[in-house]
């Protein structure tokens, strides 16, 4: 029995022929005065036995229009096959919606389970009213009440009227997981056939009468301006209706198709105003970095601009054999396979928009803001995206189609070009990493040292946390090893460069760097890297560590199942070789193996094995992908992803100088997850930190060349 | 402005548009045929794939000048009647994760197949690497390509 927690309560109603409606509020904490309350789930039963459950996630290839929908439908006891899903967009109604950091699954886990199991005890007490029977006789089951003894059966759909009427369960009890039907099977994804047959409706595609498109041209410089522009030649074009400046670097080009838009752009003049940035560079951004790092802690102390982040022990008093090394990571860039776009509808006093979005509420919130509306007066519909990967977390698209939409008085679908995408993106901040060790006479290290010197996203977005440490990133540098003298440091480096969260976000960087280096000392003391790790990991201990708690047994589970798997005392073909690599991040835990041989100097990767523990997994299918999903991605920017600035501008312009992997390079990704009956815990973004160490672990191992910089194939 | 008839999935369209504008927008645009998708403009990830006389070419970056008269295939005629094998495979394998590289990657492979029944590995890799998916489904692809072929992809 898991009781409801008091804050929380079913409202219960019959909306005019509507059926059971069955939704669970949570009264909105940040609002004084009235109450204001959030669906976290919501549930729909219709007399004609439909049953529709609500998405309030996005989706972005992630799968949660599959996964959310399963965790409502086990409790429910609910026939998989009748569910119909419907995509909430931005509401008030609803708790924070925004879909990222690996956690819909975990956020969702118990708002769903109790929506659906308060309903199935509804369900289950309307049947037995209905047969004059104890209820303790009558069971649910896929999506129907049965009375054993008479063998009576009643469906939800004919049970919905009596079961409105009835009192809200304060105490509804849960699922044993060894009596799941639904979560943990591998059940096909309800949007797989619309997506092959070319009907999925992502952002780029929706259209409405009358709507144009748009595209911008942007100041190419970083921070720039757009002093003034020339139409002449664009309005020539063919279908280009308007043409204007609607925010400070950008000019709008509205045509009645997207090539006229785009030609139009093309014979645009503007003349811009470099401003500040026009002499930046990727060196200048490095030794921006190199010299955060350098200033006197005492002058950062003063300037807020520097925080422990961890520490155990003292590591200043360890004596033995000292071990230091620094690494360095580049400027990233999402690329999601979908460029940039949104439709609006702005109407004088109301404003309509269909954004491929990770954050509708922002997209609400920022639209009013941008058109002078109250955020209610603007109605955000969620669409499909071809690839989020944190861009999408950005409202940048959203707030231009609206002013676009207001310029030029009707609606309009804003177009980003892949060239676009690339250079007016927020990249993954570039970082450099100070690590040192001390190893004790056997060789085991004694004391650890990790200074993180980076930009803060949140920070340049203006919400920095205390001290300048950005309120993400502790969470992404967790040290899951129990050693005795552990100082984790965080240096801000400030950059005029446009930051933004990209899958895993700052976990790429601390876990390449602290893992590259465990490998390194691993080598020094001749030992083997998986033994060195797990003698890191000591006795099974709980690390308190921001808002988590993180067990090195769970981690010791993951690193010897990948370890295992892969055969790791198993000998390689001759030219073969291994590393290994583990992480945890979003409260899960991950180990890599990775299997390569050298060609010429480039590493191919032969073979993935990844174990994770993320407690309970939902629908292991869907964690293949996002594992095979993540381990590629993360491939790709090891091997190639490099963002540079050159006079203030992103040098890379499309996929042939940002070249992600193809099917060539790429490997088969053996997934395994830890048997589990532990809530779940993130499983989007876990499988990208220990990629990187895990494949420069298996170069050295080939090679002896320590890589402490990415991308590899610089 | 030039008028232009195009046969695409079995019916002509007859199309006004400038003739330098890129087949994919005609088909997205003009004619609402949405399921073949802008990736990049340059040729160079393939979510624009198209079969024209059925070997397949990237349309954003074909003229449809180029293309007036030929047959067209899209995504939504692939399957003339109902689901074509290889997206039946796709379903199956549980390809897409986002999807939106996915109808590409599907009118590829089909061009692959009508040429090489029963691809293997190294021909599946030769003719899909011109088709990028960030969301890494790569694996996926090829255990669907071999699951339609030894079901009789050619058809």
């Amino acid at each position: 029995m898991s009781p409801l927690n008091r804050r929380e309560f079913v409202a219960v109603g019959v909306a005019a022929g509507a059926g059971l409606v069955v939704g669970f509020y949570l009264p909105h904490g940040g609002r004084a005065g009235k109450e204001v309350f959030s669906p976290n789930a919501y549930l729909r039963i219709t007399p004609d036995n439909k049953v529709t459950i609500v998405v309030a996630r996005s989706e972005m290839g992630q799968g949660v229009r599959t996964a959310l929908p399963m965790i409502l439908a086990e409790e429910l006891e609910a026939d998989w096959k009748q569910i119909e899903i419907e995509q909430a967009g931005a509401s008030t109604l609803y708790g924070d919606q925004a879909t990222g950091g690996s956690a819909s699954v975990k956020t969702t886990w118990d708002p769903m389970r109790k929506a659906g199991a308060a309903a199935r005890e509804m369900l289950i007490s309307a049947a037995a009213l209905t047969w004059g029977v104890p209820r303790s006789t009558c069971a649910a089951q896929e999506g129907a009440v049965l009375h054993g003894a008479s063998k009576r059966r009643l469906s939800y759909g004919e049970l919905v009227e009596k079961a409105a009427t009835l009192p809200i369960p304060t105490d509804v009890p849960l699922k044993q997981s060894k009596d799941y039907k639904i979560v943990g099977q591998r059940l096909a994804r309800v949007d797989s056939p619309s997506k092959v047959k070319g009907e999925a409706v992502f952002g780029i595609d929706f259209r409405m009468p009358g709507m144009k498109y748009a595209v911008l041209s942007r100041c190419p410089t970083i921070g720039g301006k757009a002093l003034s522009f020339d139409d002449k030649e664009s309005k020539k074009i063919a279908g280009v209706s308007y043409v204007g400046k609607i925010s400070d670097a950008a000019v709008a080009v509205v045509a009645d198709s997207v090539w006229g838009a785009m030609e139009g752009r093309r014979a645009l003049e503007v003349s811009w105003d470099d401003g500040p940035n026009k002499d930046l560079n990727t060196a200048a951004v490095t030794d921006s970095l190199k010299r955060a790092a350098l200033t006197d802690s005492l002058k950062r102390a003063a300037a807020k601009t520097s925080a422990s982040l961890y520490s155990v022990g003292d590591v200043s008093k360890v004596t033995g054999r000292r071990i230091s090394a620094e690494y360095q990571l580049p400027f990233m860039a999402h690329a999601p396979m979908e460029p940039g776009n949104c439709t609006a509808n702005f109407q004088g006093t109301a404003c309509e928009v269909w954004a491929p979005t990770q954050v509708p509420q922002d997209c609400r919130d920022q639209v009013a803001k941008a058109l002078g509306l109250d955020p209610d007066q603007v109605k955000v519909n969620v669409t499909l995206m071809g690839g989020g990967f944190g861009r999408r977390l950005e409202y940048d698209y959203a707030v231009e189609a609206a002013l676009v939409s207001k310029a030029a008085n009707g609606p309009v679908k804003v177009i980003w070009t892949r060239e676009d995408d690339m250079r007016f993106s927020t990249y993954r901040p570039a970082s450099l990493h100070q690590l040192s060790a001390v190893l004790d006479g056997a060789g085991w290290p004694v004391a650890f040292t990790h200074r993180i010197v980076a930009p803060s996203i949140s920070g340049q977005k203006g919400q920095p946390g205390p001290n300048g440490v950005d309120p993400d990133l502790p969470d992404e540098a967790a040290f899951v090893y129990g050693l005795p003298n552990v100082s984790l440091e965080y240096v801000l480096a400030e950059t005029p460069v446009p930051l933004g969260w990209m899958r895993s976000v700052y976990a790429l960087q601390t876990g390449f760097a602290s893992e590259s280096f465990i490998d390194e000392l691993a080598a020094s003391a001749g030992k083997d890297p998986l033994e060195y790790r797990l003698h890191m990991l000591g006795k099974d201990q709980d690390i308190h560590y921001f808002d988590t708690t993180w067990r090195t047994a769970r981690m010791r589970g993951a690193l010897q199942l990948a370890a295992d798997k892969a055969g790791w005392k198993s000998a390689l073909p001759p030219g073969h070789f291994r590393g290994i690599a583990c992480f945890g991040c979003f409260s899960s835990y991950a180990a890599e193996v990775v299997e390569i041989s050298m060609e010429n100097d480039v590493p191919r990767v032969h073979r993935v094995v990844v174990a994770v523990d993320c407690g309970q997994v939902v629908n292991p299918s869907i964690l293949e992908q996002q594992i095979q999903g993540g381990v590629i991605y993360a491939m790709s920017n090891a091997l190639r992803a490099k963002i540079t600035i050159e006079k203030g501008r992103v040098v890379q312009g499309n996929f042939d100088d940002y070249a992600p992997l193809r099917m060539d390079e790429t490997p088969a990704v053996e997934v395994y997850a830890v048997p589990s009956t532990e809530a779940p815990t993130g499983i989007g973004e876990p499988s990208v930190p220990p990629l990187a160490p895990a494949l420069c672990s298996a170069i050295y191992a080939a090679t002896k060349k320590r890589i402490r910089a990415l991308p590899i194939l610089s | 402005m030039a008028d232009f008839t195009l046969r695409v999935n079995g019916s002509e369209k007859k199309v006004s548009v400038s003739p330098e504008t890129p087949l994919l927008w005609v088909l997205r645009d003009t004619l609402e045929l949405t399921g073949t998708k802008f990736g990049c403009g340059a040729g160079l990830c393939g979510a624009c794939t198209v079969h024209v006389e059925g070997s397949p070419i990237r349309s954003c970056s074909t003229p449809v000048s180029q293309v007036a008269g030929k047959s067209i295939t899209t995504i939504e005629g692939l399957g003339a009647n109902g689901l074509h094998v290889l997206q039946q495979a796709w379903i199956a394998e549980e390809v897409p994760q986002c999807g939106y590289c996915q109808t590409g990657q599907i009118m590829t492979a089909a061009a692959l197949l009508a040429k090489t029944p029963n691809p293997s590995d190294e021909q599946i890799t030769q003719a899909m690497n011109g088709n990028l998916c960030r969301c890494g489904t790569y694996e996926r692809i090829r255990k669907a390509i071999h699951r339609a072929a030894a079901s009789g992809g050619a058809r």
